[in-house]
């Protein structure tokens, strides 16, 4: 598994310096906030290496897709700060021994958060490089005790229409709340992680504060933000693209050069930042990049159907 | 020309040409400073905007003559053309800018896109469709054509619908503006059904 691999790079060379000072501050904020993650240290040795430069964090935070603030890609830059995130409850229900609602900071509280260096690849084709924190899916979600019948979990992000003009928009066509779902041995593997903060800060709120999940072998609706509901089911929960146009967007989702999408073809990416004259475009790579860890998940699978 | 119109023609041509110059200024920042004026992928940034601004202005042609029939103000069918020639100029600036700096001049990509991407296909059935509209467009041609010249200037109306189509057919969510493009649309020919049923 390549992230249990040591750093094969110096970790200097793919992380710029001012975030190694933000990075002790992000550690700081943690142990002094409210948010009572494990404080010790970021854990090292699980970063994954990755010969790719960082998108600049300015460009992270500020073009993204997250519809609930807006369908412009400056919207959740622009709207989000109207978000509370604390308190953040969230209820856990379905196939699992721990029902109940409890508070975010008891779901994460002595986990280690670890950095995480993904790269995130959106449906519409465009791509970076996310130095992302984040606690292991799997130890989270076996916090939580699912029973034997539990085969996916269902993750719903916040409905309020009060702070989120996405969902008060009389022309906005998805049924809020947004839902999206993974098989259990999905969310159970090492590299899907509950994500609290970026380029070691605190998850910033246009990005999914206080916590979402990253799954960065799969296009990026899948890793579903601002989540306030975690449900264990039997059968496989539904997804909010999906729901909306079932020909475009499939419940795996799983990045697949080889599958064009009706609007978007999939064979290549551009990588963010680009400028009008360099559009950096690059080739996709099947499962994101991360085939060698997660392509035994859909062995015997037909990927072309199942996208 | 009436003097009034000396005067008023330099002016709407201005006008029409503010987006230009505010997409000009904001191009000429990208080499100050990359990634602020025009966002994180400024190449999709100048597209959109070119093309938002070729479906109003392909609108706005058609306003003028229902302007002029609603306020009974035959003067404003000499700013027709001017405003027929800065949409078409819009749209094909809209095309290059894609070809430019989405597709980055990659014909491998270029290709596969107009003919696999529907919504891509329509918008360049739009834009052939103005080409000829664009070429007839002079006096000379008005006159030499007659009362086909009419005839041929009614392929506005399917390259609108062709272009209106491209927009809602790209659009994942958040329909206030395409919808609104469409509802104007509606209007405008509701308007000419009932000039036309009125005439005959």
């Amino acid at each position: 598994m390549l992230i249990r691999k040591p750093d094969s790079i110096p970790s200097s060379e793919i992380t710029p310096e001012s975030t190694y000072v933000s990075r002790r501050h992000f550690v700081r904020d943690l142990s002094i906030g409210s948010v009572g993650l494990a404080a010790s240290s970021i854990a090292r040795a699980n970063t994954l290496p990755l010969d790719e430069p960082l998108t600049p964090e300015r460009i992270i935070t500020s073009y993204n897709n997250f519809y609930e603030f807006g369908t412009d890609k400056g919207d959740p830059v622009r709207h989000a700060h109207q978000l509370t995130t604390a308190p953040w409850k969230v209820k856990v229900s379905g196939e699992v021994a721990k029902p109940g609602e409890y508070d975010y900071e008891d779901l994460v509280k002595g986990l280690t958060p670890e950095e995480r260096i993904y790269r995130f690849r959106c449906v519409e084709a465009w791509s970076m490089v996310v130095p992302w924190t984040g606690i292991p899916l799997k130890a989270l979600l076996q916090r939580l005790e699912p029973t034997g019948n539990a085969k996916y979990v269902e993750f719903t992000t916040l409905l309020r229409p009060s702070e989120m003009p996405g969902q008060r928009s009389l022309f906005t066509s998805i049924d809020w709340p947004y839902v999206e779902g993974l098989r259990l041995d999905e969310a159970y593997h090492p590299l899907s992680i509950m994500v609290v903060g970026l380029y070691g800060k605190l998850l910033p709120k246009q990005n999914g504060a206080p916590w979402r999940l990253i799954v960065p072998w799969k296009y990026g609706f899948k890793s579903i933000k601002s989540i306030v509901q975690i449900r264990f089911t039997e059968k496989k929960p539904k997804n909010t693209w999906n729901i909306l146009a079932p020909h475009e967007y499939g419940f795996y989702a799983n990045v697949n050069p080889a599958v064009s999408h009706p609007r978007w073809s999939q064979a290549s990416e551009r990588r963010l930042p680009t400028t009008l004259f360099n559009q950096n475009r690059i080739p996709t790579l099947a499962f994101n990049g991360y085939g060698e860890e997660v392509a035994s998940l859909y062995a015997g699978m037909n990927l072309r159907r199942n996208f | 020309m009436p003097a009034n119109a000396r005067v008023l023609k330099p002016i709407v041509f201005l006008t029409l040409s503010l987006p230009l110059g505010w997409l000009a200024y904001a191009i000429g920042q990208e080499f100050n400073e990359p990634g602020i004026a025009l966002g994180a992928d400024p190449g999709e940034a100048v597209v959109h905007f070119l093309g938002e601004w070729t479906i109003r202005l392909l609108l706005l042609t058609l306003c003028v003559s229902t302007v002029r029939r609603l306020i009974r103000a035959p003067a404003v069918i000499g700013y027709r053309r001017m405003i027929g020639l800065f949409a078409f100029s819009y749209a094909v600036m809209h095309m290059f800018s894609y070809i430019g700096f989405l597709a980055g001049f990659e014909w491998q990509v270029i290709r596969q896109d107009f003919v696999e991407r529907a919504y891509i296909t329509v918008s360049l059935g739009a834009v052939a469709l103005l080409i000829p509209l664009a070429l007839t467009s002079t006096r000379g041609w008005q006159r030499r054509l007659g009362r086909r010249w009419r005839q041929l200037h009614l392929l506005v109306y399917p390259a609108i619908a062709l272009a209106l189509v491209h927009l809602l057919w790209l659009t994942k969510d958040g329909y206030a503006e395409p919808l609104l493009y469409c509802a104007i649309f509606a209007g405008l020919m509701i308007e000419r059904l009932a000039d036309w049923r009125r005439r005959t």
